[in-house]
């Protein structure tokens, strides 16, 4: 081990700056950043995208592309990184500094074994022989929890899974026992169980090497649970710094409080307003001077807009205390504690009219009955034959009432894509039913499909995707309107009064998508699904690809569209904090199947079914002492292959209860029956798949 | 990780990156970034070779048409006083043993030229779009259909065709002559329009429209064929310059234009053998040929160079 003297920092990171040279102008992507991480600690680095984290760890470690123009220090143990030779940095890289990126999937390479790539990284930096570094590639991998690590090791990337892929990545970061390891992302591709499994590795890792590890994700959840202390970025550089303690519950910059008022909280009972942060991050192009968050910031005054606030220290506090924020009235949020609902407006809770009719009497929008999705399988390149089938979606039932949302959650393969995909084909089910509006679609002419079409309207995940981006919105909003027949003076009319309610300016008409942000898209798209007027709206992931700051303003208009139309919505998605927020039902998904659905609260406070216990425990909280507090169910392997599901309980192969406590009688009848959809915990309306189902707290 | 390297609104990567976002004309930005056209337009500007094309195309579709006001003879007009005379004051290119003007000959083969190729370049492209789009996004019987249509098309031998039925349209309009060059240029492209309709038909604004109730003919020309225009675009300048080459081929060998028409083609066929003998006859539109069709080729590569910045040499 190298050794340190205590108190000096391992990395020393000074004025460091990067900028890019574009078509459209300079891109100053990081600007004057500093910051040291001391051995051992974890510093985690929280931002939205384009807000510099990335690029300056890649400057770190001298991996931006030869354009981009870097200048300022990085000491790692004094040696200085920045400017370094490419040959020079290779001694470094790899073996003293390690580094973790988001996508496992272009990380290792396709045509060798993950035992040789390992390898590989240890004969770079050391001279041992072939086999020894094959052997410590074999213990690394069972150190990061590859099962079976003899004999996966010879095998080739693409025969793991994300999530095991990455657990490479961490093993051969960690094969030099770096003094610090950067992670990008590390999580952000991975599915919630998973990445609960990878940040486990993760400290595992660091407590085998005791490296320091630099976590840059823009989940505050993560950082809640792992780090030690937490820098915030936002246009280039760092806004808000010091202990997780102090920036989770003393935050002092009106970004870092606005960014933790408008995440949605799984553990939250009574449904909070979420602040917005009303705009978006400026263009690290032409930034103007003063404060880069003045536009967004409800407290500035004109000393923000003339120059920019340092990272200083806040009044008061001790000499030792760590915390900085880059505010100018930073002492006036801590002599008067201000939270984030004292800085930024939050909409006023809406009203719930609709719903305080019983449920029994509502009328059903949405009823899915046994919904059957197969895709076959076919073998044989010129006499293609069946050789059999992949049920992607197998017997799914739920029902949507007025007014109420639905979250249909599950990861990624469970189905809830192919689920909602057959209900807007309006086709006939290969088995099974589905009734929009009491009309049911395997009964239905062209012309009633067209017409039902009116009132089933959808909002897809990835807004950069979903609107065409060479029709100006006007055009976009109008398409709907056109080809329902809506007479042509009236069109233009509506198209105004659909950017006014979703809160988009009306002479923005003529603009194309490219000149709005990712939230406004998304607006765009909802505003362009409401355009019939009509009575249920599939939601896609509609939050997902939207960066933290702006989901709140999309989240707290769709509730307010819902109650103020009377809309009915069925919210699919992987994040429960957000289902929780929004949804007034919840059904979970896996495999194909519906595990577990009922109220939502009821389903969150106390759920039933293993696998929704697992889900629950893996979601970080952005809140450090609950987070350090919690038991975590953490998950073995990964989903099944949908082609050939585990006997009778799909769940069975990495369920905990399963594993730890049941008997032998007891999992006899987990892998012989499967269970079906019951009441099973007391209350008529919350239904769970589990033959042993106890209900359980697990936030 | 490229996300935070580029600017907002900044160029895609790809064949998406389009041409009709003209926002920044409209309405100024906050962000002052630049559309899409004017990126392209930049990087188009930015490459010497393909600026250089489009000055000489310009000139010469210029000269073309202004020429029976620059020349003093007409096309048509025959000189008895001068007989093969090389190229003097009064006939800048020479005349040819009849007495006609080379450079009113050159000038108006030249016109026939340039519109056949754009005429028959845009009928292949829209062809081909329609087609391939159809194909791609209906599926099924009608996909099956005209793809056997495709390759059927492409195992014919064109050339032979159009000689063969060449006889049966002497006397009429060379529109003809046009629509059947075009009839066998469309086909690979098509192909490749199909297989992008096939990838455009699973983007989420395609979906969208489609469960709006928008019919399936109105998504394929407001959706999916706007969003390979700079395929098409591409594409059809290339078409250009091979349908020349295609009509100077035919021409040649008397299957293309008509007498008294003429064309590039018919001229040189004409005049191949005095090559050595009365050089300006053959040299002349021989030399207009080469300079057309490499500054429609120059323009061409300089279009898909600035629309798909990865194709290479950018940075």
């Amino acid at each position: 081990m190298r050794v340190t003297a205590p108190g000096t920092p391992l990395l020393s990171v000074r004025d460091l700056s990067v900028s890019f040279r574009t078509e459209a102008g300079l891109v100053r992507a990081v600007r004057s950043v500093s910051y040291d991480v001391a051995p051992g600690e974890v510093l985690g680095i929280v931002g939205e995208s384009g807000s510099g984290k990335s690029v300056s760890s890649l400057a770190v470690m001298n991996l931006l592309p030869g354009h981009a123009e870097v200048t300022g220090s990085a000491r790692l143990n004094g040696q200085e990184l920045i400017g370094q030779s490419d040959d020079a940095l290779s001694a470094v890289r790899g073996s003293r500094i390690a580094m973790v990126f988001q996508d496992p999937l272009s990380a290792l390479t396709p045509v060798y074994t993950v035992g040789d790539q390992i390898a590989e990284a240890i004969l770079v930096h050391e001279t041992v022989s072939r086999g020894e570094a094959m052997r410590r590639a074999v213990d690394l991998l069972h150190t990061v929890g590859i099962p079976n690590a003899a004999q996966r090791a010879t095998a080739f990337p693409h025969e793991f899974s994300g999530g095991m892929r990455q657990r490479v990545m961490i093993a051969m970061a960690i094969a030099n026992r770096p003094s610090l390891i950067i992670a990008d992302e590390p999580t952000t591709a991975l599915d919630v169980t998973i990445q609960a499994q990878i940040l486990d590795v993760l400290q595992t890792a660091r407590r085998m090497t005791g490296a320091a590890i630099v976590l840059i994700t823009h989940d505050l959840g993560v950082i809640a649970g792992i780090a030690d202390r937490v820098s915030v970025m936002y246009a280039g550089t760092i806004v808000e710094t010091g202990s997780v303690d102090d920036v989770f519950y003393r935050p002092r910059m009106p970004y870092t409080l606005g960014l933790l008022g408008s995440i949605p909280r799984a553990d939250a009972g009574e449904r909070q307003p979420l602040t917005p942060i009303e705009g978006t991050p400026p263009s690290l192009i032409n930034l103007p001077t003063g404060c880069p968050f003045v536009p967004r910031c409800p407290m500035a005054q004109d000393i923000c807009r003339r120059e920019e606030p340092g990272l200083l220290p806040i009044a008061g506090r001790e000499p030792a205390d760590t915390q900085r924020a880059a505010c100018h009235f930073k002492d006036d949020i801590e002599q008067r504690q201000l939270t984030s609902r004292d800085i930024f407006p939050a909409p006023l809770p809406s009203s719930d009219a609709v719903r305080s009719v019983p449920r029994e009497q509502r009328q059903q929008m949405l009823v899915v009955q046994d919904l059957v999705k197969s895709y076959p399988q076919m073998k044989g390149a010129v006499l293609r034959r069946k050789v059999g089938e992949v049920r992607a979606v197998d017997g799914v039932s739920f029902d949507i009432r007025e007014g109420e949302t639905l979250g249909l959650v599950g990861e990624s393969g469970c189905g809830k894509t192919t689920t909602i995909m057959e209900i807007l084909n309006l086709g006939r089910p290969a088995s099974g039913h589905i009734a929009v509006l009491g009309h049911d679609t395997a009964r239905m002419s062209g012309a009633e499909k067209f017409g039902i079409r009116r009132d089933l309207q959808v909002v897809f995940q990835d807004p950069m995707a979903s609107l065409d981006p060479r029709l100006p919105i006007g055009e976009i909003l109008a398409e709907p309107l056109r080809a329902h027949g809506v007479a042509p003076e009236r069109v233009s009319a509506r198209v105004r009064e659909l950017l006014t309610l979703v809160g988009l300016r009306a002479e923005h008409v003529n603009r194309y998508p490219a000149a709005f942000s990712g939230g406004q898209r998304q607006r765009i798209g909802i505003a362009r699904a409401l355009a019939l007027e009509p009575k249920i709206l599939v939601l896609d992931e509609p939050v997902s690809a939207l960066d933290v700051s702006v989901r709140a303003g999309v989240i707290n208009l769709l509730e307010r569209l819902r109650d103020q139309l009377g809309l009915s919505y069925l919210f699919v998605a992987h994040d429960l904090a957000v289902v929780r927020h929004i949804g007034n039902r919840v059904a979970v998904m896996y495999l194909g199947r519906i595990i577990e659905s009922g109220d939502v609260d009821e389903v969150f406070d106390r759920p039933a079914h293993p696998y929704t216990q697992a889900l629950l425990s893996a979601i970080p909280l952005p809140d450090p002492h609950k987070e350090r507090a919690r038991v975590r169910i953490v998950l073995k392997g990964d989903l099944p292959s949908p082609a050939n599901p585990p006997s009778g309980c799909r769940f069975r192969t990495r369920c905990q209860k399963f594993a730890n406590e049941l008997t032998e009688p007891q999992r006899q009848r987990c892998i012989d029956e499967s269970p079906a959809l019951l009441p099973r915990t007391g209350s008529p309306d919350h239904l769970d798949a589990c033959h042993w189902a106890t209900a359980v707290e697990v936030l | 990780m490229t996300d935070t390297l580029q600017p907002d609104g900044g160029p895609a990567p790809g064949l998406q990156s389009g041409t009709a976002s003209g926002s920044g004309a409209q309405a100024p930005l906050e962000d002052a970034a630049a559309s899409r056209l004017q990126l392209v337009w930049r990087r188009f500007l930015r490459q010497r070779l393909a600026i250089a094309g489009l000055v000489v195309v310009a000139l010469l579709f210029g000269v073309a048409y202004l020429s029976p006001y620059l020349g003093r003879w007409q096309y048509d007009q025959l000189d008895f006083t001068a007989f093969l005379e090389p190229p003097s004051a009064s006939h800048w290119f020479g005349t040819t043993q009849n007495g006609f003007d080379v450079f009113a000959l050159t000038m108006r083969g030249l016109q026939k030229s340039l519109v056949i190729g754009l005429l028959g370049a845009l009928m292949a492209t829209a062809l081909a779009a329609t087609v391939g789009a159809f194909a791609g996004y209906f599926g099924g019987a009608v996909n099956t259909a005209l793809v056997t249509l495709i390759d059927l098309l492409m195992v014919l031998p064109a050339f032979l065709i159009i000689a063969i039925l060449s006889p049966s349209f002497r006397g009429h309009t060379w529109l003809i002559f046009v629509v059947l060059l075009a009839a066998f240029q469309w086909m690979v492209t098509a192909r490749i329009v199909r297989g992008m309709t096939l990838s455009l038909r699973e983007r989420e604004f395609v979906h969208a429209a489609r469960f709006m109730g928008v019919p399936g003919w109105r998504i394929i020309f407001r959706h999916i064929l706007p969003n390979m225009a700079s395929l098409l675009i591409i594409d059809a300048t290339i078409n250009v310059s091979s349908l020349i080459l295609a009509e100077v081929g035919l021409s040649f060998f008397g299957f293309g234009v008509q007498p008294p028409d003429v064309s590039l083609g018919t001229l040189i066929g004409d005049y191949a053998n005095a090559a050595l003998t009365f050089p300006w006859e053959f040299y002349f539109p021989a030399a207009f040929l080469v300079i057309l069709v490499l500054a429609i080729n120059l323009v061409g590569d300089g279009l898909r160079d600035a629309f798909d910045p990865n194709a290479q040499g950018h940075h």
